[in-house]
């Protein structure tokens, strides 16, 4: 091979109380795939960002075609030929496309030749874009053709992809993966980041794993199973959570024909949401991000009311209760947004139990709060639950992604519902936190609880649900058992295909 | 360069300690200020904070004034600084507080000149009703129609003064006034007025009802799961709504409160202090009552002592207005130097603050 | 009532220059809240602007040095609102009202000993041919050259934020902060730019008080139209040209006030001088209950603190 394109020589980033990168180094040759692997918190980000001249590393050199690299801004990078789609936070709803693909371009053209680039190159990829539209009107899928196509049109010599898939539908990561190898035969590299070992098998020829800051391992990923990969990402062993299949049994929680009207600015309505689920069941409910998650939640969890017997607990109608009262009935939530919306975060953990378990746990009596008792339900969660955490004096913001989740989850749980609907249990959450929060859900159906688990990850819900529904644009599937669901089936569901379920189940 | 990096809690030491360091940086920034305006920052200084408590010269007026200007300032800024904690922003109170004492007046005036135990109290609460109904409107206005209760309850402040205008010109004047603006004299109406309860110490009504206000109010927030929702949705609103706190019955809750207060503070002062209703009789308490609860941390022992600091800084001001020619405003200069040295400051107990050794983006 | 001094023709020149001063403090907040940031010490700005201004045009004896002067002054107090709210992260709504009671107590003490003082003359502009024009004439082209200076500011907003590159980059900061960020463009720089234009166009709005529509020197003689300003924003969903509409609208209401008031109509004059606040309010509840526009209209991130991590 000639000289490499990119090459990374002893990285090292540290912030105060971490090291997030520590000596890294890799190389990257021209019309390579290079994947990037690594858990949550491993310290990919960091590493990325300073390629893309976001932040600058404290020690160690970059080199570009041989040459000394160190951007400042992204700008520079940009010159340099690096682009960058990311996997949140760089797209404006209230821009248009043709606005949007601008801002990521140092010298755009005028509006209009760009829009005719746009269609031009969009379609050449085989990711046709509309220039005129609101970002904020697209899909996911199509927010993320809007970001390849503004890096596409800087012909770039690398580009990063951050996490692309976790917002696709698996015919959708087909339609990449076709344009990510069509980017390669045109000579271009491609710097991989993912914690999806398939998908890595699938797509790179040469990966580089990233752990607690550093580089544990380099191989050809293709080369490997993805259980072998598993292990030089997390370092053990990791067992799978099991249980024995469910029996049915009551139905604890029913909801007909539910609609509600999205009260965000670009959100999803849902549309005669049904379902049902039993005593013992886990349903698992997949669908790309922004389909009407955060609005099911909101109709479940009381936030958002409806007609009374939309939603029965029990059999009890609820919809037209609020929070606390569905709290009474049973009926408990952990919401995807950690901090800000399940947990405070500027409070501590001893508030933060109280946030929820005020009622149910009795740590308010005649309106006044039980100090003692929030403070020994907060300690109940962290011991049961394994949270890290010096104590329930400690601001939630202080914790971890993982910890502040096993915090929120432990929470509900402990409270002993009858129904519990999680989204999202295990976004940005490192594997060992993740399979433990995996198995509380299981055991929590295991012992007679109904179990929603909204999930934008398809494997987490192969892995814990006993039947399987989409969510597509506010609507939601009829449930499949997932026992004989195949993949190419799953992704007719989320793309909305399917609809003759009933008359094949 | 200097960089900010966000302490993974807020700190308590900084927490407590930045308003006495904001109090040190105005006296400061102050001293430059009277200098400019060329008087003796020392004197100055001295004139403000000490001569009113220590000077056996103008102690025995000044330290029962202490109370006086007090009582209304501590009394606005508990109401206010609840509906803070909760991001609710009634920053009308100086409305409220006219409406109040214009209400409690209606009823003293009403009345005049029977006699009767009955009035008073009427009066107290013809004067929360007044302020809770003025702050109302902003409530309804932002739980029906979404309306920005900033603007809103801000305006009415100028209808407030209209109204207290008209009424001090036109139904409330002193038929024997022989024409004069302003009311009959409240505090000389034995059955309505709101005179001093303890000989010199300048403690009437109105700093018995801030007293209890602060220890109503410190409860509330510390021990209750109101206070608690209060601050959970001022923190976290999306946490709050989640929990189940509705937001629109604390908005009417909040404001309500605040609202209540504002017009008690007016009640107490027209009758007492003020005299009678005029059409300058406010004093812009309701607007120094948001530095006040600000500078107490929007905590109520906070906010009491905080309440008689500014209280100090008005009759300073009125001393060295007096005896150094400094002019009014300047005070009213130093009271805003006040708000922006304590917002300033307040990056320290979230913030941890590093030299820069390398350029970050 | 004498309705002698009601001439509808000299009621719509009034309107203009009712409006211009609230037309130039709302473009400028326009402009702060579509970078993002909610900055409610307005009236502070223009108050320090009215009296920044009268001073330096009482001491030059040039009514556009003072003009000048102005905008240095509500752009430096709108610099301690920068500083407060993007270097230091206070919360905006307090930092805004500090800067409001801050301004009128500065303002109070700038301004002593200008009380009654006649500033200098600001000459109408002539306009040859178009002010003889019948009717539209006096209406629209005999005013004093700040009236079109006014216009063209908002033109000028309108075509920057819709057509220019760094328009687009003040839209993307005020939609999402993060992603701008992301994407390398300096927020915080942006932001104090844009809270310093408003400062600028806030004072040059309390210096048309003070020098071309009273003109005198009055405390606190702002009396809310800051406030108004404010409103007038939301009243515009963000957007320049409706801004001057929305203005124009208030001016007239002003003027008709005033009129009604001089015309000694049976009404007290405290409650005709109600009105304004009380239409400001009406039209506040009726632009924000239109719910789902509202929130198609207003920058995503407007009033909440920016923090780069990392």
């Amino acid at each position: 091979m000639t000289e490499p394109l990119l090459s990374i020589e002893g990285l090292t980033k540290a912030y105060p109380g971490v090291i997030a990168n520590s000596d890294v180094s890799f190389s990257i040759g021209k019309g390579e795939i290079h994947a990037l692997l690594g858990e949550n918190g491993a310290g990919k980000s960091t590493l990325v960002k300073a390629v893309y001249g976001l932040l600058r590393p404290d020690s160690g050199q970059m080199l570009w075609r041989g040459q000394p690299y160190a951007p400042a801004a992204p700008t520079q990078a940009r010159q340099a030929g690096v682009a960058m789609v990311f996997q949140h936070f760089s797209l404006f709803d209230a821009l248009d496309v043709a606005e949007n693909v601008a801002l990521g371009m140092d010298r755009p053209p005028p509006i209009r030749k760009l829009a005719a680039r746009i269609r031009e190159v969009s379609t050449a990829y085989g990711l046709p874009l509309d220039p005129s539209r609101l970002v904020g009107e697209l899909s996911a899928g199509e927010r993320q053709r809007v970001e390849i196509v503004r890096c596409l049109l800087q012909d770039p010599h690398l580009l990063i992809m951050d996490e692309p898939t976790s917002v696709l539908t698996p015919q959708e990561v087909d339609i990449l993966f076709r344009t990510l190898r069509q980017l390669r035969s045109e000579g271009r590299s491609i710097l991989y980041i993912s914690h999806k070992l398939e998908e890595i098998r699938a797509l790179c020829e040469t990966a580089t794993v990233l752990r607690h800051g550093e580089v544990v391992a380099r191989c050809d990923p293709r080369e490997q199973t993805a259980r072998a990969l598993a292990e030089m990402m997390v370092g053990t062993a990791l067992h799978r959570p099991e249980r024995p299949a469910h029996k049915p049994g009551r139905v604890l929680l029913e909801v007909r024909d539910l609609n509600l009207r999205s009260p965000y600015a670009f959100g999803t309505s849902l549309k005669d949401v049904s379902l049902t689920v039993q005593a013992g069941e886990i349903l698992g409910i997949g669908g790309v991000a922004g389909n009407g998650q955060d609005e099911l939640l909101a109709g479940l969890s009381g936030e958002l009311r409806s007609r009374a017997d939309a939603v029965r607990v029990k059999g009890d109608p609820a919809g037209d209760k609020g929070p606390t009262a569905r709290r009474a009935l049973g009926l408990l939530c952990a919401p995807e947004e950690r901090l800000g919306h399940a947990a405070a975060p500027d409070m501590n953990l001893t508030e933060n139990a109280l946030l929820t378990g005020a009622w149910r746990e009795k740590l308010v009596r005649r309106g006044f709060i039980d100090a003692g008792r929030a403070r020994a339900f907060a300690e109940r969660i962290i011991r049961r639950f394994d949270v890290r955490t010096p104590g329930p004096h400690v601001a939630a913001r202080a914790l971890s992604g993982g910890n502040l989740q096993k915090f929120v989850i432990g929470r509900e749980i402990l409270q002993r519902p009858e129904v519990l609907v999680v989204n999202q249990p295990t976004w940005g959450v490192d594997a060992s936190a993740a399979a433990a929060i995996r198995q509380a859900l299981m055991d929590l159906a295991q012992n007679g609880a109904a179990v929603v688990v909204i999930s934008q990850d398809l494997d987490e819900i192969l892995e814990v649900a006993d039947t399987f529904a989409a969510l597509n644009g506010g609507r939601l599937s009829a449930a499949r058992p997932v026992k004989g669901l195949t993949m190419e089936a799953i992704g007719l569901m989320l793309g909305g295909a399917e609809g003759d379920s009933d008359a094949a189940a | 360069m200097l960089r900010l990096d966000k302490r993974p809690q807020p700190s308590k030491r900084w927490n407590w300690a930045t308003p006495f360091l904001a109090v040190l940086l105005t006296m400061i920034a102050g001293g430059f200020l009277f200098m400019a305006l060329g008087k003796d920052p020392f004197i100055a200084i001295k004139l403000i904070f000490w001569d009113p408590l220590f000077n056996p010269q103008v102690a025995d007026y000044s330290r029962p004034q202490l109370l006086v200007k007090a009582g209304p300032l501590i009394l606005i800024a508990v109401g206010l600084s609840v509906g803070f904690r909760a991001g609710i922003w009634n920053i009308g109170a100086e409305g409220q507080y006219i409406i109040g004492a214009l209400c409690g007046a209606a009823v003293a005036l009403a009345f005049w000149p029977a006699e009767g135990w009955y009035i008073f109290p009427l009066m107290v609460l013809a004067g929360a009703f007044g302020g809770w109904a003025w702050a109302m409107i902003p409530a309804i206005l932002k739980t029906r129609f979404n309306t920005n209760e900033i603007l809103v309850s801000l305006l009415l402040v100028y209808v407030a003064e209209k109204i207290l205008a008209a009424m001090s010109v036109g139904l409330m004047r002193n038929p024997d006034g022989a024409g004069f603006p302003g009311s009959r004299n409240i505090a000389q109406y034995p059955a309505a007025a709101n005179n001093e309860l303890i000989a010199d110490t300048g403690m009437h009504w109105g700093v018995v009802a801030a007293f209890i206000a602060v220890i109503f109010t410190y409860i509330m927030l510390h021990r209750h799961i109101l206070g608690f929702q209060v601050q959970l949705a001022g923190q976290a609103p999306r946490a709050a709504k989640f929990a189940g706190v509705a937001p629109a019955r604390l908005v009417v809750l909040c404001l309500g409160f605040s609202g209540a207060m504002a017009g008690l503070a007016g009640m107490f002062e027209v009758s007492g202090p003020a005299r009678l209703v005029s059409i300058d009789f406010n004093a812009y308490y309701g607007f120094t009552a948001i530095i006040v609860a600000f500078l107490g941390r929007l905590h109520p022992v906070g906010i009491a002592l905080a309440g008689l600091l500014m209280a100090l800084t008005y009759i300073g001001g009125e001393l060295a207005q007096f005896t150094l020619g400094l002019p009014s405003a300047a005070i009213q200069v130093f009271q805003g130097m006040l708000l922006f040295f304590l917002l300033a400051v307040d990056v320290l107990s979230n913030y941890r603050i590093r030299l820069k050794t390398h350029e970050a983006a | 009532m004498d309705f002698s001094s009601f001439n509808p023709m000299v009621l719509a020149a009034a309107l203009m220059v009712a409006a211009t001063p609230i037309l130039l403090a709302a473009i400028g907040e326009l402009v702060v809240e579509r970078s993002g940031v909610l900055n409610l010490g307005v009236e502070g700005m223009m108050i320090t602007g009215a009296v920044v201004g009268f001073t330096a045009a009482v001491t030059t004896g040039n009514p556009y040095l003072g003009m000048l002067a102005a905008m240095a002054g509500g752009a430096a107090l709108s610099l301690i609102f920068g500083v407060l709210t993007q270097l230091l992260k206070a919360n905006q709504v307090a930092s805004g009202l500090a800067l409001t009671l801050f301004g009128l107590g500065f303002s109070a003490l700038l301004g002593q000993g200008y009380a009654g003082v006649v500033p200098p003359r600001t000459a109408k502009l002539d306009l040859g041919l178009l002010s003889d024009i019948p009717v539209l004439g006096p209406i629209l082209f005999r005013h004093d050259p700040m009236v079109y200076v006014s216009v063209a500011i908002v033109v000028a907003v309108w075509f920057w934020l819709t057509y220019t590159r760094s328009g687009r980059i003040l839209r993307a900061v005020g939609e999402n902060h993060d992603a701008a960020h992301a994407l390398g463009y300096r927020v915080l720089r942006v932001r104090i730019l844009a809270i310093m234009f408003g400062g600028a166009c806030a004072g040059m709005g309390g210096a048309y008080l003070s020098l071309i529509r009273v003109p005198q020197w009055t405390e606190g003689m702002t009396a809310g139209i800051g406030w108004i300003a404010l409103a007038l924003v939301v009243f515009a969903s963000w957007r320049p040209v409706r801004a001057m509409l929305g203005a124009y609208l208030f001016g007239g209401i002003l003027v008709l006030q005033l009129n009604l008031q001089a015309a000694g109509i049976r009404i007290p004059a405290e409650y005709l001088a109600m009105s304004p606040y009380l239409i400001t309010i009406l039209v506040l509840v009726i632009m924000s209950s239109g719910r789902a526009r509202k929130s198609l209209a207003a920058p995503g991130s407007l009033g909440k603190p920016f923090h780069a991590a990392g």
